[in-house]
């Protein structure tokens, strides 16, 4: 039976003498490793070198303070909620007096802990935070040996005010105008009652 | 009595009002309301959420009524007809009220603990618009404690009277009321005289929105990643039947069963919403009816049957083989 024309029959034929002494084939394999020397290098020295990103590459989290240093994020669980790969987790605490240069808000994330083995940098995070609280970054996420290493709470993703994250590229004049469109999607509802209602 | 909602007929005994003759044919026609709470006396009548336009009164007399009416306050008569969603002019006075509702209402959802179930958001979602045009100084309040347990956010306030109602009905010895009159009237507790009545827990359930929350749950959850589940327990002083919070075998918090206008079926005591918090303390029944369009919805799989059958129509449509066929 035979199940595929691919079948070759093995030849028992006795190799010349070029092809005993292997040295031609020796000599064809070291042209082809000198031709590449002259040829362009695909690989880069990464830590010193580092390739062209895009502006709104999405690495790292980071959490915002604003300009007083005040922690902006509120945990109102808008992230964790929005996240389809469940990767962020929260506890939430109130302010106590005394505590407003430190919080913004009434109640703050007393943890905050995000995944990055689970996180697919999708974003989705960033676009559902009401208080411009997370944002991603540009920064790669760095590599560690164990996995509990991977969540990564407050002390890793809240901005330190002496070395601030630059998150305007990721804030583009386009995606600033579209926060501000108004009615676009909460008046949906409204609009379709009301041309309901003039068509009757 | 034979009345017309929206183009839709329904047959009603005398003294019902238009607001329940709308609820009994159903949520395509029913006008939102936040005010008026079906198991309170008199309540009804401040918010003015449910504004709908007669324009036909009564067999007898024909003419349409010069303005919008409250549902919730008027009582329907033979042969009216009423409309809703149908007439442009109401939407646009609703849209009115709730600008007014949200005037000094602050915007920190983010922060509400009834965010998720504030019936507020969900009247601003539906007929609000989408920036506020204030300009002023909203009124500000400190937040203060009513008895050990209620947390007190007057910013928040819509004075819709309910917590106002259930202090009048269902406890007696009322010891909280409105004080002042117009913009300056606010939710007092007779100088923060502490509630401690056995079922003062009931004005959280009944306030529409975040002006009155439970302390125990205070910033603990947000509801929308608890699961809420109907339960039961022996109890002396109340029926026993609430509604459990869980997150995982924690009990986060207890409130009584809402009904599908979400408001209380029935109250429960102050023993069983606080003191009760661990699960061996109820006996479960099954998880509580969510609305498929709550975020409390999300991630519960109730719905599971009903959309199963709706993909298999989808697929049977497009022409997938059945998978759950057995060849």
């Amino acid at each position: 039976m035979q199940l595929t024309n691919r079948k070759k029959v093995v030849s028992n034929k006795e190799q010349s003498f070029a092809e005993r002494i292997y040295f031609p084939a020796i000599i064809k394999g070291m042209a082809i490793t000198f031709s590449h020397l002259f040829k362009k290098r695909p690989t880069i020295m990464y830590p010193e070198q580092q390739r062209e990103y895009a502006p709104i590459y999405r690495g790292q989290h980071v959490l915002k303070r604003d300009d007083n240093g005040a922690e902006r994020c509120t945990s109102c669980g808008m992230c964790a909620v929005a996240c389809p790969a469940e990767a962020i987790t929260m506890e939430s605490a109130e302010r106590k007096k005394g505590e407003e240069h430190l919080y913004r808000e009434e109640k703050y994330a007393a943890k905050y802990e995000i995944n990055m083995l689970r996180c697919i940098f999708c974003g989705l995070c960033e676009d559902a935070c009401p208080k411009e609280a997370i944002f991603l970054t540009d920064k790669i996420v760095d590599a560690h040996f164990e996995r509990d290493e991977f969540i990564f709470g407050k002390d890793k993703l809240v901005e330190k005010m002496e070395q601030r994250v630059d998150v305007s590229k990721r804030q583009t004049p386009e995606v600033l105008a579209f926060k501000k469109i108004p009615g676009l999607k909460h008046n949906e509802l409204f609009t379709e009652k009301l041309e309901k209602g003039k068509k009757h | 009595m034979k009345v017309t909602i929206d183009g839709k007929e329904i047959d009603v005994p005398k003294g019902t009002t238009i607001l329940q003759a709308a609820r009994m044919i159903g949520h395509e026609v029913a006008p939102p309301a936040m005010c008026y709470h079906s198991k309170l006396k008199t309540s009804g009548g401040y918010c003015r959420t449910c504004l709908v336009k007669v324009a036909q009164g009564s067999t007898a007399n024909p003419n349409p009524m010069p303005k919008p009416v409250a549902s919730c306050r008027t009582e329907v008569m033979d042969g009216m007809v009423v409309e809703n969603f149908t007439s442009p002019e109401i939407l646009e006075a609703r849209k009115g009220v709730v600008e007014f509702l949200l005037i000094n209402h602050p915007l920190d959802c983010p922060v509400c603990d009834q965010a998720g179930e504030c019936k507020l958001q969900d009247l601003g979602y539906e007929n609000g618009s989408a920036a506020t045009r204030y300009e002023f100084k909203r009124r500000e309040f400190e937040v203060i404690d009513i008895g050990e347990k209620i947390k007190l956010h007057m910013n928040r306030c819509i004075l819709c009277y309910r917590c106002v109602k259930v202090a009048d009905q269902i406890t007696d010895g009322r010891a909280h009321g409105v004080i002042s009159r117009g913009d300056s009237s606010e939710i007092s507790t007779y100088i923060e005289k502490v509630i401690d009545n056995d079922f003062s827990g009931n004005v959280i359930d009944v306030c529409p929105v975040g002006a009155l929350t439970d302390k125990t749950f205070r910033f603990k959850q947000r509801v929308w990643f608890t699961k809420p589940v109907d339960a039961h327990r022996d109890c002396k002083k109340c029926s026993g039947k609430a509604r459990v919070w869980l997150k995982g075998e924690e009990v986060l918090r207890v409130t009584s069963r809402k009904d599908e206008w979400d408001e209380s079926e029935e109250f429960i005591c102050n023993d069983c919403r606080y003191e009760h918090k661990r699960k061996s303390d109820w006996v479960i029944e099954g998880p509580s009816p969510v609305n498929r369009n709550s975020v409390i919805s999300q991630n519960q799989y109730q719905h599971l049957n009903e959309l199963k059958v709706q993909i298999m129509k989808q697929q049977k449509a497009l022409g997938f083989m059945d998978l759950n066929k057995k060849p």
